[in-house]
């Protein structure tokens, strides 16, 4: 008989590599041979498009101020659009040797909406820091102060109206918002009928009809010999427009809290405007600022219709810029790309930041 | 046994809640009653002083302007309300075929980002992050001098097979219509009602003896075949009205304007951008077990997505996909801006002609308080349809 000697099994192999470049491609980009031939027909349109359009934008590009340059045959795309009108395209036909004064008041409206945007700032006495830059802006862009020549509204235009008509038609709509919301959940009937009816109407029809309204309308509405700035009526319309859909983001946060919280709020005897200010507008508002950030990344974008009421903010200010010159008047696309660059650097930021208050707004959920 | 406390007594004192509220109430109904009173007034008063007439019979009167394009004859001399009634048919005909491709773009780019390839996940985002964050009238004015100035003109017109693609637009062939169509028509109606009876036989052998049968492809097949059968009974008629490239414009054939291929274009793709982040939340809100199931009863990434994952995401989905509907045919008034004859554009034009404004944006306020009530009235039935059936 023979001893039993302990005979361990061979160790087995180390597993694949799972990590690392190659790896990787392997998975994602050849995992079996349909995702292979996928990424064979994607990716070979993909280089396709990209050397074409690189070819076209970056390498054939006529990049100077010249447009007889870009008429030469095999130029492609033509910058030098930009380089000639991109201050009539910035600032619209806001005087030529005034325009600093545009763009000291659109960095200063900047830096005001970034540090609303840190929480370092989040304060009451922000709302005051509010009031003073908008002050600075009006008395920078229509001047009539300190030696400053005037300049009309009707000759603002560009990015600094862009800027001023979002944020302040989302500032001013807040309240108005936060009122029709609270409406539409209100125990009295002919309270919740007004709200719905503003907020239905308001969603039924395009931004462009209430523009409209503002634009030709309001004139008539008001008594007579009584007039006011095309500016501030858009601004107006805009407002009123912007308003009922915030309503109805914030009108989602309110229905988000739980019942409870209301019910404890009456057992300590809270009174309903001191419920809504204590205990369901905080929770309900942090709730929904994800959702408020969207709402302002539309309202951002959705700016650009003013042009059609002929208020020249960045598209409108492009197209004045190129249609008034026959020399340039073929390169409009490029006029157009350049444009919707700048709106995207600003809505994708934007976009960025409402991922990052989203983290910070969940953080007290996250265990 | 509980019994209920009886109903509360309302007590009409100062301090009373009920009291309170009718009070409130009535301050609001009767504020809002005097901003609209005081509004009107102003505007009749007004109306009045500039010596503005006002009413709706001005659609009755020759309208003495042309429209672009329209689905039947218009010449200037006929009424406001026909015009009007174009524009309608335009907006209602760039919305419909709107809702279809961004519909299908937008499933596509959402499912996309679920897909195993990098590369297709990659695109996707790409797509829905650069369209979403460009203003849709920006993209659709581009979209415009691209097909109205970038491409070429009638004469060196890009050719792709029988279609043409230049500034004059889009030219296709277009079926002559004869008798041998109406063999095809009815075999197409035929194979319909075949199809169905097949897909509902195959159901209930599937549900009595547990064999799976094949219940769209061969459906799919029954159709098409039975319809091209009666096509060729029919004589099999393919006599087309192809266009032609002529020195000026391409000639004969039917064709869409630059205008209405930009706004359609333009539209579809800013709103399937939306649609494709709809579908991605909706497919993210299926919980895990679901695909991880699918994948234990040996379906393919594909069958589980199109029969277990999808239609459960549907039920989230529906509300959110409602609005962009609605967001789009609101977003066709843009239109305006590239002259598409649609309804805001014939109102502007009905407007500076007759000067009447409250008439003209009321109809449009109208038209879309229609169209945007109807649609959530149907996707609500189609919801409650999705919805899930519990006992």
């Amino acid at each position: 008989m023979t001893a039993t000697t302990f005979d361990p099994i061979a160790a087995r192999p180390a597993p694949a590599k799972t990590s690392g470049a190659a790896e990787w491609i392997r998975a994602n980009l050849f995992g079996d041979w349909t995702t292979g031939l996928m990424t064979l027909l994607v990716g070979g349109a993909l280089l396709y498009a990209v050397t074409h359009v690189l070819s076209w934008a970056v390498f054939r590009a006529a990049w100077l101020p010249d447009h007889n340059a870009c008429r030469v045959e095999g130029v492609g795309a033509c910058w030098g659009v930009v380089a000639e009108k991109y201050r009539f395209i910035l600032f619209g036909r806001y005087p030529f040797e005034e325009q600093w004064r545009a763009l000291a008041a659109t960095l200063l409206m900047l830096c005001l909406l970034v540090a609303s945007c840190t929480r370092a700032f989040w304060r009451p006495w922000l709302v005051v820091l509010w009031a003073v830059v908008l002050g600075i802006f009006f008395a920078l862009m229509y001047g009539n102060v300190m030696g400053l020549p005037k300049v009309e509204t009707d000759r603002w235009g560009g990015l600094p109206l862009t800027i001023l008509l979002a944020s302040l038609s989302i500032t001013l709509a807040f309240p108005i918002a936060v009122g029709v919301a609270l409406g539409r959940r209100s125990n009295l009937p002919a309270i919740r009928a007004v709200c719905t009816v503003y907020v239905e109407l308001i969603r039924g029809v395009p931004l462009i009809s209430v523009l409209f309204m503002a634009s030709f309308m309001f004139p008539l509405f008001m008594p007579e010999g009584f007039s006011i700035d095309v500016l501030i009526r858009v601004l107006a319309g805009i407002t009123l427009f912007a308003a009922a859909y915030l309503a109805e983001v914030i009108r989602g946060g309110l229905q988000a809290i739980p019942k409870g919280q209301l019910e404890a709020a009456a057992t300590l005897g809270l009174s309903y405007w001191q419920t809504q200010k204590k205990i369901v507008l905080p929770q309900a508002l942090a709730m929904v600022v994800p959702s408020i950030m969207n709402n302002f990344i539309g309202l951002f974008k959705d700016t650009s219709l003013v042009t059609i009421v002929s208020l020249y903010e960045l598209t409108g200010a492009l197209s004045l810029a190129i249609n008034s010159d026959a020399n340039w008047r073929p390169f409009k696309l490029e006029g157009y790309l350049f444009i919707a660059l700048i709106y995207f650097a600003f809505c994708f930021s934007m976009s960025r930041y409402s991922l990052w208050v989203e983290k910070q707004v969940n953080k007290g959920q996250a265990r | 046994m509980t019994r209920r406390p009886p109903p509360a007594k309302k007590v009409w004192t100062w301090r009373s809640r009920a009291l309170r509220g009718l009070v409130y109430q009535l301050i609001a109904v009767l504020a809002v009653g005097l901003g609209v009173w005081w509004l009107a007034s102003n505007t009749m008063h007004n109306m009045q002083v500039r010596g503005i007439q006002s009413g709706f019979d001005f659609l009755g009167r020759p309208a003495g302007f042309d429209i672009g394009e329209s689905l039947y004859e218009f010449d200037s001399g006929q009424p406001y309300w026909r015009a009007f009634l174009i524009g309608l048919t335009n907006t209602l005909r760039v919305a419909l075929i709107g809702i279809v491709l961004s519909t299908l773009l937008g499933t596509l780019l959402g499912v996309g980002r679920f897909s195993r390839n990098a590369l297709v996940r990659g695109l996707c985002y790409a797509y829905v992050e650069f369209v979403r964050n460009v203003p849709v009238l920006l993209q659709l004015l581009m979209w415009y001098v691209f097909f109205a100035e970038v491409l070429p003109t009638a004469a060196d017109a890009w050719t792709f097979g029988p279609l043409f693609l230049s500034k004059g637009g889009l030219s296709f062939p277009i079926p002559i219509w004869e008798a041998g169509h109406l063999w095809g028509v009815s075999g197409l109606l035929a194979g319909a009602v075949l199809a169905f009876a097949y897909r509902r036989w195959s159901f209930r052998t599937f549900e009595a003896t547990g064999q799976p049968r094949s219940l769209f492809w061969v459906p799919l097949a029954v159709f098409v075949l039975v319809g091209v059968l009666g096509w060729a009974a029919g004589g099999a008629p393919a006599h087309f009205n192809s266009p032609v490239k002529g020195e000026f414009s391409i000639e004969q054939g039917g064709s869409l304007t630059p205008e209405f291929l930009a706004v359609v274009l333009g539209l579809s793709i800013y709103t399937a951008a939306f649609i494709a982040e709809v579908v991605r939340a909706g497919i993210q809100s299926v919980v895990r077990g679901q695909g991880e199931a699918a994948a234990a009863l040996g379906l393919s990434p594909g069958q589980s997505m199109r029969l277990v994952r999808l239609p459960q995401a549907l039920r989230v989905i529906i509300p959110p996909l409602t609005n962009q509907y609605l967001n789009l045919t609101k977003n066709s008034s843009l239109a305006v801006a590239i002259g598409y004859p649609e309804v805001v554009s014939i109102a502007t034009t009905s407007l500076n002609q007759t000067g009447r404004a409250v008439e003209c944006i009321s109809i449009v306020m109208l038209v879309y308080l229609t169209t945007s009530l109807t649609t959530s009235f149907f996707m609500n039935w189609y919801n409650r349809r999705a919805a899930i059936k519990e006992r």
